[in-house]
């Protein structure tokens, strides 16, 4: 007899195999950009209009960069997986589908990139 | 029957053309919307970044098309869609712990999303001009 509940036994059975996880990420991302759009406000807030030098000194230090790589990293994970919510709710067509997941793969990847190449440069001292 | 019977000559169930909008399915596809239009805002971020990365000369033009009448007006654009998505974010939060889906309190908290919103953009911008 199995201990198992039942619960349990008919879980990853489903069609999609598996269910709440792009859900909770999706929660935990949002949850945690809610308190980093504060910390982006200090930063916008001490560089908006500001001389280059300063601009530059204000992104570079250790706390902003911490603030803006983990949003970049909220960011783009959040936005690749409601992209792909869109795609599979309006994208008929397996071919076309799959053409739009990988690019939507590839320019979450290609902003994250950028994004955190330029606040290591930054943090580095430009 | 042909196929092309089964496709054209089914009928169909009222869809949104139909039902009178409640303020619930606005700001359903408002969200879809706002999160749509973030994600390719997303570029104004990296590209502002990787501007003060690159040096004065890349940093002055970012400043400069950013800056713009017409820079201004996307980044307020920006402001709105980033505020109503995070407050439509805080709603679903609420509503998947199971409360504040009774009739009126459902409205009620559709409401705060889109005044709260647009009220914040405001602030923020009011505070923006008068501060640069």
């Amino acid at each position: 007899m199995s201990m198992q509940t039942p619960l349990r036994r008919i879980l990853h059975f489903g069609a999609a195999h598996d269910g709440t996880g792009t859900f909770w990420i999706q929660r935990l991302t949002g949850a945690g950009m809610a308190i980093l759009v504060i910390g982006f406000a200090v930063i916008l807030a001490m560089t908006i209009g500001r001389p280059y030098e300063q601009v530059v000194a204000v992104l570079g230090s250790p706390i902003a960069s911490a603030i803006l790589a983990l949003m970049v990293v909220a960011m783009v994970v959040h936005m690749r997986i409601g992209m792909q919510e869109i795609i599979e709710d309006y994208i008929q067509g397996a071919g076309l589908r799959l053409l739009c997941l990988a690019a939507n793969t590839f320019f979450a990847f290609a902003i994250a990139a950028v994004g955190l190449l330029a606040i290591v440069k930054l943090a580095l001292g430009a | 029957m042909s196929s092309a019977d089964l496709k054209a000559n089914r009928p169909l169930s009222p869809h949104l053309q139909i039902y009178r909008w409640p303020i619930t399915m606005a700001v359903s596809i408002i969200q879809r919307i706002t999160g749509g239009a973030l994600y390719f805002g997303t570029i104004l971020l990296v590209w502002w970044l990787a501007a003060a990365a690159a040096g004065p000369g890349a940093f002055a033009l970012a400043n400069g098309v950013l800056g713009s009448w017409f820079g201004l007006l996307v980044l307020f654009g920006f402001t709105w869609a980033l505020m109503q998505h995070m407050l439509g974010g805080i709603r679903h939060f609420i509503w998947d712990f199971g409360v504040g889906m009774e009739k009126g309190t459902r409205d009620r908290i559709a409401w705060v999303n889109v005044i709260g919103g647009a009220g914040l953009t405001v602030i923020i911008w009011v505070i923006g001009l008068v501060f640069a």
